[in-house]
């Protein structure tokens, strides 16, 4: 078995293009620019050809899930990922602050 | 293979109607779905009940899913002879031999029911269709030691192929991954083309790790910085002290400034964490003035005389009151 070396960091570091998201997230080109415009999903450089960076990857999966699982429309997609933003933000804030609390 | 009662996962009686189906999916799903949920087992459950739904909804599958007749969740059985032909779009020259023992319901009609419309509809068999690989998403935990060295991760799955035959089959997937120094936690990795393969020129599925730190004897973790509780007693809180402070990269001292108090962070710079891109988060020594549970006679006597000396914290309780 050998060492597979193509891991790809789904961080802030790595970019990818609009048509790279359309495959990797499985939502289409229009549901994807609806989220952009919507300001679900934020473009790093919204010129014609966008790109983006590698950690809406993860927000684009969830958004393709959701539409098919909760057959979820645009609108019903960015309200429900907004929110699951904000938690995933308050999550990390605790996180944060637990951290800081001495253990005993 | 196991029976799988997909009405009772639905929770609706074996003569609903696609209504009463849909209508139950949605309220299961909206309460039961990973995404939303916080209940430890939610994508187990999840994946129960959107098995079941796939299934039902669709007036074929469901016809070919009623044809194995009623039986208890978890009964060991084979479907009767011909129902694969007849039902799941199965070439005649496989019929009945088709083996059901390393699939499960969901492989079986997740994968065969398509199979048979396209074998009506477009001419093509099921055996010809491009089929695009599953992704998978496997969440991984790791030492706090692992993402602060880099580690090769090991991953052991099981994922479900379709033989030269059109038959789904679980195969173990056995994949190692090279993770670079600098993951945090919640950090999210993709390995492309690592999920299953695709079939007759699908393209083959993606691998997703998530990412978690495992609770550490000593650190805390938060994005790159750790944080760790440093003892201390009172003299060398008051007075200050050189301490040995554990890092990842091994003992430190640490400067303990005079007049230290409880609860005060004290930073060792570029000691957290690595970046993927270079640099480093911050260590955070959290001081905590310990005093010992029981004092010597000795020790009793000095703290007294330091009491005396000692000037109250607690006067802005009363001032400007």
């Amino acid at each position: 078995m050998s060492v597979d070396t193509d891991v790809m960091w789904l961080d802030e570091h790595r970019l990818v293009s609009l048509t790279e998201l359309v495959e990797i997230s499985g939502l289409t080109e229009s549901e994807l620019l609806e989220l952009v415009h919507a300001g679900v999903i934020p473009a790093r450089d919204p010129g014609p050809r966008f790109t983006f960076s590698a950690r809406v990857v993860t927000i684009a999966r969830t958004a393709c899930r959701l539409r098919d699982d909760l057959e979820l429309d645009a609108r019903g997609l960015g309200v429900a990922l907004r929110l699951l933003e904000r938690v995933q933000d308050l999550e990390a804030e605790i996180a944060r602050l637990r951290a800081q609390l001495p253990r005993s | 293979m196991k029976y799988t009662d997909y009405y009772a996962a639905l929770g609706v009686e074996r003569g609903a109607s696609a209504d009463e189906i849909r209508k139950a999916y949605r309220r299961l799903a909206q309460k039961h779905h990973p995404d939303v949920s916080k209940e430890p087992d939610a994508e187990a459950k999840f994946k129960d009940i959107a098995a079941a739904y796939q299934t039902l909804k669709d007036p074929e599958k469901r016809k070919a899913y009623d044809a194995l007749g009623a039986r208890p969740q978890g009964e060991e059985f084979r479907p009767p002879p011909d129902w694969a032909r007849e039902h799941a779009g199965a070439g005649p020259e496989s019929g009945s031999q088709f083996a059901f023992d390393d699939v499960d319901f969901a492989d079986l009609f997740g994968r065969f029911g398509a199979g048979s419309r396209a074998g009506r509809g477009g001419g093509r068999s099921y055996a010809e269709m491009p089929l695009n690989g599953q992704d998978f998403e496997v969440p991984v935990s790791i030492d706090i030691e692992d993402a602060y060295r880099g580690t090769t991760l090991e991953l052991n799955l099981q994922v479900t192929e379709i033989d030269a035959q059109g038959q789904p089959r679980r195969v173990p997937h056995n994949v190692k991954a090279r993770i670079a120094p600098g993951a945090v936690d919640g950090q999210r990795l993709r390995l492309p083309g690592k999920g299953s393969k695709g079939v007759n020129g699908g393209r083959n599925g993606d691998l997703y790790l998530d990412i978690t730190l495992k609770p550490h004897r000593l650190y805390r973790a938060t994005d790159h910085d750790l944080y760790l509780d440093l003892p201390l007693t009172p003299s060398e809180a008051a007075l200050g002290a050189t301490v040995g402070v554990p890092t990842l990269a091994g003992m430190v001292n640490l400067k303990v400034p005079a007049g230290t108090s409880s609860g005060q962070k004290l930073r060792l710079g570029g000691r957290g964490l690595p970046r993927a891109r270079g640099g480093a988060g911050d260590l955070f020594a959290v001081v905590q003035v310990a005093v010992p549970g029981s004092l010597s006679e000795r020790v009793r006597e000095l703290y007294r005389e330091l009491g005396e000396l000692a000037e109250s914290p607690r006067r802005h309780f009363t001032e400007g009151a």
